[in-house]
């Protein structure tokens, strides 16, 4: 019956081509836009990651209170034997220290004065060492846009845009001027190896990258970072692992009656992400319940005047005889099929057009000129096994249930009528 | 006898009152202690903050109360800077980056050496009579000195701390305590003066206690070694110079 069925839907295209065309668009958009959700999401949730909370964060009590001023005064002393002992509790993962911090970079003239300068936020990674995780999780490599990294002590990449509106090029020295760990006023020179641009406006405004060691001698923090973060091997994070490990972490250092004592946060609470992300989650499902929705109301339409142009077909169907049931179980499967063709030509459209995305990306830079927020300027969709099962729900569902809704009309028709109906 | 009892018992009070200066008075003879054409003075300050405990030495040498060179002793990472006040401009130099700087904008408002002093302290018109108006609120006894209080309203916008409470030692007419408010009323600095040392014939502070209400910390103690008045000090001591020599 069913070859019958596609037989007759090949053959009538004004029975399968419309309702194929409203799955396909249906389909498609859900497709695209929960794989753009997923790699916006993605893109978010690594860059904030990578950038700023990594998977785990580590700080004193103290610092974590005011994080977002980057109060080195409370930064943790003690790295050394803390990264040992995370190593020793948590094989596998991937710790790294950094210290983030702010001041004025200066750039100064031939006689040694001030030509430029200005605000500047800086972090200072571990770049020097081979089996150092940073150059990777931060793409240092990949966002040089001129000179090249940093290979000794007292060498610094700074943000393109920064250089450019410094007027400074790679090979000019700068003067450091911050606080020390104490709070005492500090000046440090650095040599500008490169430019860097990581698509991520806040970063790319005013930023410096140093190796932690020059920052460390710099701001007088011998053996001391404002934090320490950890990542999972395959970089994905995982909500339940991190919480344990956050759990037995503050169980066994953290000591409420010194404010210097270490606490570990899991990303979402480390972000401030986790009401966003739950919201984007709840918008995800909301999306394709909307689609669903309409979709049904026009495949309904769709049914509803595909009966009435049918109505003599199903007229004479059931005047020979055929069941009710019958018809409405054929009308059911031929929907089911066009749902599924539907749903695969859109399926296929719908995560072609977000892989183009998810490899070229689209540059959003000029919405976020002045944000501080650490999100990327070009955003990516991201295909996953979801994007292809995802569209079945809407395609199939919203065609069978339009079809289901429209054919009630069938049992409504009296077969003593059927003759006057059809003016036999 | 009886009649010239009386009129000594009538008269006390007046002539008693008249012994009060007015507070007009009580800050012009504090900014005349102040003022002297030189000053050399070597102070350690002694930072106790939210971390232990962190000592600074300096020597500083200061002109006509406009102009002063500070240079540090120790410890060894702070050795060797200098700061340079000329009028209302104030520069920093490193040792270590041989760079001259001039702190402006908000740089002053950060700590001196981490300190609960900030440059705007430093910048300061160390004059009283010229940035505020005085009213005599009270009598009180500090560090075992009678003292009057003293509420100081400032005459210009643009002063840091819009109102003051001083307790002025009677006698000598030195400041013992100081409560700096901001404009809402808010507490920013308490400085309290714990001893007291005779210099040339002048009283001047030996050990004061300065706290920043608004940072954690127990204060950062200023301690006098020595103070000259009215040295010869040359000219280019207070010149952009004299930061590299």
């Amino acid at each position: 019956m069913i070859k019958f069925l596609l037989k007759g839907l090949m053959r009538d295209r004004s029975r399968s081509l419309f309702p194929v065309l409203t799955v396909f668009i249906g389909v498609f958009l859900t497709v695209f836009m929960y794989s753009f959700l997923n790699g916006v999401l993605a893109d978010m949730v690594k860059s904030t990651a990578h950038y700023q909370t990594g998977h785990l964060r580590i700080m004193t009590q103290a610092y974590a209170k005011e994080a977002n001023q980057n109060p080195n005064d409370l930064a943790f002393i003690g790295v050394d034997k803390l990264l040992a002992s995370l190593n020793e509790k948590y094989p596998g993962m991937i710790w790294t220290p950094r210290i983030k911090f702010g001041g004025l970079l200066d750039i100064p003239d031939e006689n040694r004065e001030t030509k430029t300068q200005g605000p500047v936020s800086g972090v200072a990674v571990n770049l020097f060492s081979e089996t150092s995780p940073e150059p990777k999780l931060l793409n240092i490599k990949k966002a040089i846009r001129r000179g090249r990294l940093p290979k000794q002590a007292g060498e610094i990449l700074i943000g393109d845009d920064f250089a450019k509106k410094l007027k400074v090029a790679p090979g000019a020295t700068a003067t450091l001027i911050s606080s020390t760990m104490y709070g005492s006023m500090t000046m440090a020179n650095f040599k500008i190896t490169g430019t860097v641009q990581f698509g991520i406006a806040a970063m790319d405004r005013a930023v410096i990258f140093t190796d932690i060691s020059d920052i460390q001698y710099a701001l007088d923090m011998q053996d001391a970072a404002s934090e320490i973060l950890g990542f999972f091997p395959d970089d994905n994070y995982y909500d339940k692992q991190a919480s344990l490990m956050a759990t037995s972490f503050n169980k066994e250092f953290k000591n409420l009656n010194d404010q210097f004592s270490p606490q570990m946060g899991t990303l979402p609470n480390e972000s401030g992400l986790s009401d966003y992300l739950a919201m984007i989650d709840s918008m995800a499902i909301i999306i394709i319940a909307i689609f669903v929705v309409a979709m049904s109301i026009v495949l309904w339409n769709a049914g509803l005047m595909g009966s009435l142009r049918r109505y003599g077909e199903i007229g004479v169907r059931l005047a020979i005889g055929e069941d009710n049931g019958h018809i409405y179980k054929t009308l059911i499967l031929e929907s089911t099929m066009i749902g599924i063709f539907g749903s695969v030509l859109g399926t296929l459209a719908g995560a072609g057009v977000a892989y183009l995305m998810q490899v070229y990306g689209l540059d959003l830079s000029f919405l976020f000129k002045n944000s501080a927020m650490m999100i990327p300027s070009v955003y990516h969709a991201r295909v996953t096994f979801g994007s292809f099962v995802i569209g079945f729900a809407p395609g199939i569902i919203s065609t069978v249930l339009g079809t289901a809704i429209a054919g009630i009309g069938i049992y409504k028709r009296q077969t003593s009528q059927l003759f006057k109906e059809l003016e036999v | 006898m009886k009649q010239a009892v009386i009129v000594l018992i009538l008269l006390l009070p007046a002539l008693l009152f008249s012994q009060t200066p007015s507070a007009e008075e009580i800050i012009k003879r504090v900014d005349k202690n102040i003022v002297a054409d030189s000053k050399i003075v070597v102070s350690k300050l002694i930072i106790h903050g939210r971390r232990g405990e962190r000592s600074i030495e300096a020597k500083s040498w200061q002109r006509n109360i406009v102009d002063s060179l500070t240079e540090y002793l120790a410890p060894p990472r702070e050795k060797g800077t200098k700061m340079l006040k000329l009028g209302d401009q104030l520069w920093t130099y490193s040792p270590a980056t041989d760079r001259t700087i001039l702190i402006c904008g908000h740089m002053l408002r950060q700590s001196v050496m981490g300190s609960d002093l900030s440059y705007e302290d430093m910048m300061e018109d160390p004059l009283l009579q010229n940035m505020y108006e005085a009213e005599i609120a009270g009598n009180d006894t500090v560090i075992n000195r009678s003292a009057w209080i003293l509420e100081l309203k400032a005459k210009k916008k643009e002063i840091a701390y819009n109102t003051r409470k001083i307790w002025v030692d009677k006698e000598r007419f030195v400041i013992l305590k100081e409560n700096l408010y901001a404009k809402s009323g808010t507490l920013l600095k308490q400085i309290d003066v714990r001893e007291m040392m005779q210099v040339q014939g002048r009283w001047v502070p030996k050990n004061a206690l300065y706290k920043d209400a608004l940072k954690e910390g127990a204060g950062t103690e200023m301690i006098v070694d020595s103070i000259e008045f009215d040295e010869n000090i040359p000219d280019y001591i207070f010149s952009k110079a004299s930061l590299r020599k």
